[in-house]
């Protein structure tokens, strides 16, 4: 049963302008993405995943292509950047809380909804701390917390768990599952670990080096709900290898 | 315990040196055989001080020229931050309007407030205005570095969220730029009492420059004494104003 697509991306191409000739950031990417999908991107460094990310946020046009969406209305987005990203001038409530404003919602419904959400990133007890005292794992739980407080439709997270240390980081990515499965949402996540691609994805498509193109779509079938055996079987095993393969 | 930290917050050398102060400046005012109307001992400016509150002069003449500071930084400050805010955002206004920001920073302002007096009349309006040119230009500077400062990623977030221009400008520039911002009041406050000043010395009928020159044609150097001295404590008095204000904008700053 597969719906229609929410997200289409047609021969998509970036070229940043410099000194000689433009630098190509990315080239005639193709893809579609239905709702509810789970999409990982893995890619090395620079191969231009931010930028493909920065253009579903309509954040920035692309060269040449087209990126259609659903009934073509941009969809409510919940953006984790690469740096957490925060205002340092306002408390983790506030800072979570901001999209809610933006919104207008009342103060006092807004703080409910935030502090829910505090307790789901497990950062209770720092509400009126300020950003400069969080560690960077802390900053990014507050930035994942403060995506997902609108409720938005398309979720796009960019290396969100890059500054967890690794136990933080499996914690994530249940607490991501979790969420993902429970609120129906489509999320499309750019990593440098092949680990929380599989972990977490429907789908796997590899860029190369730049300029970034698709060099795999890779499924993947393995059952959910996943938890931490999963690792360890060998159809795990075997699409691991096969990324690591098409990166390599 | 408690008296022992009473005791250990009291600027204890601070007070010190004052007194030594006001001891040597006696001693010299007593001993060098200078005339009163130039070293009036302290003894003479703290009567004077005395009398001209006594009468109501002095409280007076120093409304006056706290209302022309004030109002002079509300409208300097209000026109700076607009102006800078546009030429935050536009290069090519920066590139119209910058040879008359620089011009008009060339002209000191000493030069020109006696044709802005002529201009105006001697009253509070000459003055204000005054205050608000010499306010204008610390406070432009530091709106359009402040506002150019705002990171490119916090511009990326509110605009994945669909903020309005408007949210941007309150939610994010505003407070972004507040620090600079600040810094650049602190700095016109102390300014914009020496416009006032300047102001009131070209022509007045009151305000401490008033009286400072009444002072000075009247040969009671006391009167000029407690003038200046009311003048130190009129822009410590607005210095401690920004400084309250960093403290209850700027705390996330530490
Ligand atoms: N605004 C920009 N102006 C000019 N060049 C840019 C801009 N943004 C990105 N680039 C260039 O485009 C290429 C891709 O950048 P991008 O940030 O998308 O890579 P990435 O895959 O996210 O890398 P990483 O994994 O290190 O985050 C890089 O070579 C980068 O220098
Ligand atoms: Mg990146």
């Amino acid at each position: 049963m597969k719906s229609s697509p929410i997200l289409t991306v047609e021969n998509l191409s970036v070229v940043f302008p410099d000194n000689n000739g433009g630098l190509r950031a990315l080239d005639d990417i193709s893809f579609e993405v239905c709702p509810r999908d789970f999409i990982c991107f893995l890619g090395p460094s620079g191969s231009g995943k931010t930028t493909l990310l920065r253009i579903i946020a309509n954040l920035l046009r692309p060269t040449t292509g087209k990126i259609n969406f659903i009934r073509n209305q941009h969809p409510q987005i919940g953006m984790v950047f690469q740096q957490s990203n925060l205002m340092p001038w306002r408390t983790v409530m506030d800072n979570i809380k901001l999209p809610l404003e933006l919104e207008g919602m009342g103060e006092n419904k807004a703080r409910l909804k935030a502090q829910e959400m505090i307790e789901l990133v497990g950062l209770r007890g720092f509400e009126d701390s300020w950003p400069r005292e969080l560690s960077g794992g802390m900053a990014q739980r507050v930035a994942i917390a403060r995506a997902l407080i609108h409720d938005p439709d398309l979720l796009l997270l960019d290396e969100p768990f890059g500054s967890l240390d690794a136990i933080t980081r499996e914690r994530m990515w249940m607490e991501l599952s979790h969420i993902w499965q429970a609120s129906q949402k489509t999320v499309i996540m750019v990593t440098h670990s092949i680990n929380e691609s599989l972990f977490l994805a429907d789908r796997v498509l590899v860029l190369t080096q730049r300029p970034g193109k698709i060099k795999l779509d890779l499924k993947v079938d393995l059952p959910r709900p996943r938890n931490d055996d999963i690792r360890y079987t060998p159809h795990f095993g075997r699409l691991a290898r096969k990324l690591r393969e098409t990166i390599e | 315990m408690m008296i022992k930290n009473f005791l250990n917050r009291i600027p204890w050398l601070g007070i010190l040196s004052l007194i030594a102060g006001w001891l040597a400046w006696t001693l010299i005012s007593r001993f060098s055989g200078l005339p009163r109307f130039i070293l009036p001992s302290p003894n003479d400016v703290w009567l004077s001080f005395i009398k001209s509150l006594m009468n109501g002069t002095l409280l007076y003449h120093t409304a006056i020229t706290l209302i022309e500071v004030l109002l002079g930084m509300l409208a300097g400050v209000t026109f700076a931050t607009i102006v800078g805010y546009a030429l935050a955002k536009s290069r090519t206004l920066e590139k119209i309007l910058s040879p008359y920001l620089v011009a008009s920073q060339a002209i000191p302002i000493v030069a020109i407030a006696p044709l802005l007096v002529i201009w105006l009349g001697g009253g509070i309006l000459s003055k204000v205005l005054i205050c608000a040119l010499i306010v204008f230009f610390p406070v432009l500077v530091n709106t359009v570095v402040g506002i150019r400062a705002v990171p490119s990623a916090l511009y990326d977030l509110m605009h994945s969220i669909r903020a309005t221009r408007w949210q941007i400008l309150i939610k994010l520039e505003v407070p972004a730029a507040l620090p600079v911002l600040l810094g650049g009041l602190r700095v016109g406050a102390t300014l914009s009492v020496i416009g006032a000043i300047v102001g009131e010395l070209v022509n007045a009928q009151d305000g401490l420059g008033y009286l400072l020159q009444l002072g000075d044609f009247q040969y009671d150097t006391s009167m000029v004494y407690v003038a200046v001295f009311m003048l130190i404590v009129l822009a410590l008095m607005l210095y401690g104003m920004v400084t309250l204000l960093e403290r209850k904008f700027l705390k996330w700053q530490q």
